[in-house]
């Protein structure tokens, strides 16, 4: 009785230090998952502040600048026109 | 052999002779019940903490290491047709302290915190002066600021996350997208008048933090944040360049006082491009005046002229009044009606219905005028939609001025023919020109993108037949003999009127004008509605088809151009020197 009596005493001080040890896994992953959503939402914001970077950079008014005062480009005149007729142009492959 | 003894030295424990003493048996129990009410005693006080009266200790755990955080949620992107930024949060940090303790600081520490906020050493020490327990230090520092500031473990000092906007379009776009507030509320344009869609609702949750502020577990209920939702508008950026560029261009040239310009797209009633001079930066805010504020084509309403004339000439000819070819006679330029005279800017002879036009009579359209009853005008008037807010749900949006009809004199009908006396805004305009492209229907407007997978229809004003003679009177407009031979666009068949008003101050008409057009392309099937609007040219021309035409012509066919639209009319080498059209 005594010996089945100590058995039991043994595997609830197992189980309680179990309970423990999952208990401390449990939040060390917890800290993992945690700092792993943190870096997502830095990277979501990164994302954001390099789109914005982009769209400023990007801006018509830069784009129209340097087409023109860096690359010499012009609008085409009349002349350099060529009008493509719509069921020719989806022939090849649209516009 | 003798045999010696040891002497016995000690003895078993059990043979101790300590033990052999006779006590009383009472003792041993005495203790043994002492320890045991010891035990008792313990037992039940820590019953009595954790089970029956638990809520102090839990309260004191709860103290040291739950925390309720708020997890912030970003307000919702404003972003164009093709999926081009307008306007973007990007996370930000306010700086804000303790007064009583941040005045510990010492000099040196005062010194970088105020050369890295940019502020002298004097106005931190005025804001951490305050007797209140809070105060703003600065607001909407960048993040990197913000972190060397925290590494500095200044005393007081204390961050917090928030958001702040940015405008990529900067001035191109201030007046349709608007701005927000400090604290991330939209207070002028799309970024009020869809507050509520773009507004984000922030969440909570309920944390335990270990010692080291780790966040180790999450208990009770969390509320995830809701980002605000993206706004996408109809606008086209690119078509909006071409508008805000060549607005400003026409503005200058003319040495106007400001300028709108709007651009619909006809078949769904969206409009793409709104622009308005003079206006502002949103992303710097400072020394802001009234004037750039402004949204004239919405909020400014003002006496359009003549370009109200082909709705008055629509209406003769739906009413079966004159036929395009009926010669009016315009002879000799001027016509009394009452004590008043209306003169033409130029004195025409005999003139047809669609000459009327095409030279803007202002004797023909009143003689035109005159032959119906006022009800039926206003009514026209009213279906087109002037003397109503165009619902776009824009803050700000004017109904104009339609005077009831009763009380209209004769003289006040003939002006009103041809555009005084009543008073509309651009976005007004442009929508009544919508029921010339699209055979009689007035196309309701949209900021936002329209499905445009089935046919949008508007309220059907007038027949088309009616509207196919006014869009070829329209055209001869633009001809050379016609007032704005300056709006037409190579490539394209283009129909429009200009529109020259004298402007009203302190009830009488100065010599100051509104010049405007408004027109339609390509005219073979219109897709495009343009309306330009210039307040106050001062530069030598002030007639609507010098001053407002050429700014037409720009953007109407760079808006064809940038939507693919195909040319409908063969391509004028004589017209090549004057498309200097923008990209």
């Amino acid at each position: 009785m005594v010996r089945f009596n100590m058995i039991l005493l043994l595997i609830a001080v197992v189980c309680a230090l179990g309970v423990v040890t999952s208990q401390h896994r449990a939040r060390k992953l917890f800290q993992d998952l945690e700092s792993e959503q943190e870096r997502a939402r830095q990277l979501d914001v990164e994302y954001g502040q390099l789109q914005l970077e982009l769209s400023t950079w990007a801006t018509h008014p830069r784009v129209e600048q340097i087409a023109r005062d860096r690359l010499h480009m012009v609008t085409p005149d009349a002349v350099g026109r060529v009008v493509v007729p719509a069921a020719k142009a989806a022939a090849k492959g649209g516009r | 052999m003798v045999v010696r003894r040891r002497p016995q030295r000690g003895h078993r424990f059990t043979e101790s002779p300590v033990l052999q003493l006779a006590l009383q048996g009472w003792r041993s129990r005495m203790v043994g019940l002492l320890l045991m009410a010891a035990f008792l005693a313990l037992v039940m006080r820590s019953f009595y903490l954790q089970v029956i009266n638990n809520d102090f200790l839990q309260e004191k755990g709860d103290s040291r290491y739950r925390r309720d955080i708020e997890v912030s949620a970003s307000r919702g992107k404003i972003i164009d047709r093709n999926g081009d930024m307008l306007a973007v949060s990007t996370p930000m940090k306010s700086l804000w302290a303790i007064p009583g303790d941040a005045r510990t600081m010492t000099a040196p520490q005062k010194q970088q915190l105020a050369a890295l906020l940019d502020m002298s050493v004097r106005e931190l020490d005025a804001k951490i002066a305050s007797d209140k327990t809070f105060v703003f230090v600065k607001r909407q520092v960048p993040p990197e600021t913000a972190d060397r500031i925290a590494a500095l473990k200044l005393p007081g000092v204390h961050q917090e996350k928030e958001y702040r906007r940015y405008y990529p379009t900067g001035d191109m776009t201030a007046h349709i997208v608007g701005f927000t507030g400090v604290d991330d509320k939209g207070l002028e344009g799309v970024e009020l008048a869809f507050q509520q869609s773009l507004l984000g609702h922030a969440g909570s949750r309920t944390v335990i933090r270990d010692r080291r502020g780790n966040i180790v577990e999450d208990v009770g209920a969390t509320r995830p944040p809701q980002d605000g939702k993206d706004v996408r508008l109809a606008l086209d950026s690119k078509i909006q360049y071409l508008a805000y560029s060549h607005l400003k261009a026409a503005v200058e040239s003319n040495k106007a006082k400001a300028g709108g310009a709007i651009v619909i797209d006809a078949s769904t009633g969206e409009i793409l491009a709104l622009a308005n001079w003079p206006t502002y930066n949103p992303n710097n805010r400072q020394h802001l005046s009234g004037a750039q504020l402004r949204n004239r084509a919405i909020t400014d309403t003002f006496e359009p002229g003549s370009v109200m004339k082909p709705f008055t000439i629509a209406l003769a000819l739906e009413k079966g009044k004159v036929r395009y070819d009926t010669i009016i006679n315009c002879a000799p330029g001027r016509l009394t009606i009452g004590s008043a005279t209306i003169s033409d800017a130029h004195p025409h002879g005999a003139l047809t219905v669609a000459q009327v036009i095409q030279k803007s009579s202002n004797v023909g359209t009143t003689k035109i005028a005159l032959g119906f009853p006022p009800k039926e005008m206003w009514e026209m008037f009213d279906s087109v939609g002037f003397g109503q807010a165009p619902n776009l749900g824009f803050p700000g949006e004017v109904n104009g001025r339609l005077r009831p009809w009763k009380n209209w004199r004769p003289i006040e009908q003939a002006t009103m023919s041809y555009g005084h006396g009543i008073a509309v805004s651009l976005v007004q305009l442009a929508r009544a020109y919508t029921v010339f492209a699209r055979d009689g229907e007035l196309m309701p407007l949209s900021l936002t993108r329209v499905d445009d997978s089935v046919p949008v229809h508007g309220a059907r004003v007038f027949s088309p037949q009616t509207m196919r003679e006014l869009r070829a009177m329209l055209e001869m407009a633009v001809q050379p003999e016609g007032t704005a031979p300056k709006a037409r666009v190579p490539g394209y068949r283009v129909g429009g009127k200009t529109g020259t008003a004298y402007k009203i101050e302190g009830g009488v008409y100065a010599r100051k004008y509104v010049a405007s057009f408004v027109g339609i392309a390509p005219i073979s099937d219109p897709r495009l509605v343009v309306a330009v609007m210039i307040d106050e040219p001062s530069g030598g021309a002030h007639y609507g088809g010098d001053v407002a035409g050429p700014a037409f012509s720009q953007i109407m066919g760079g808006a064809l151009r940038t939507m693919g639209v195909p040319p409908d009319a063969p391509i004028q080498v004589a017209d090549a020197g004057a498309t200097k059209g923008a990209l």
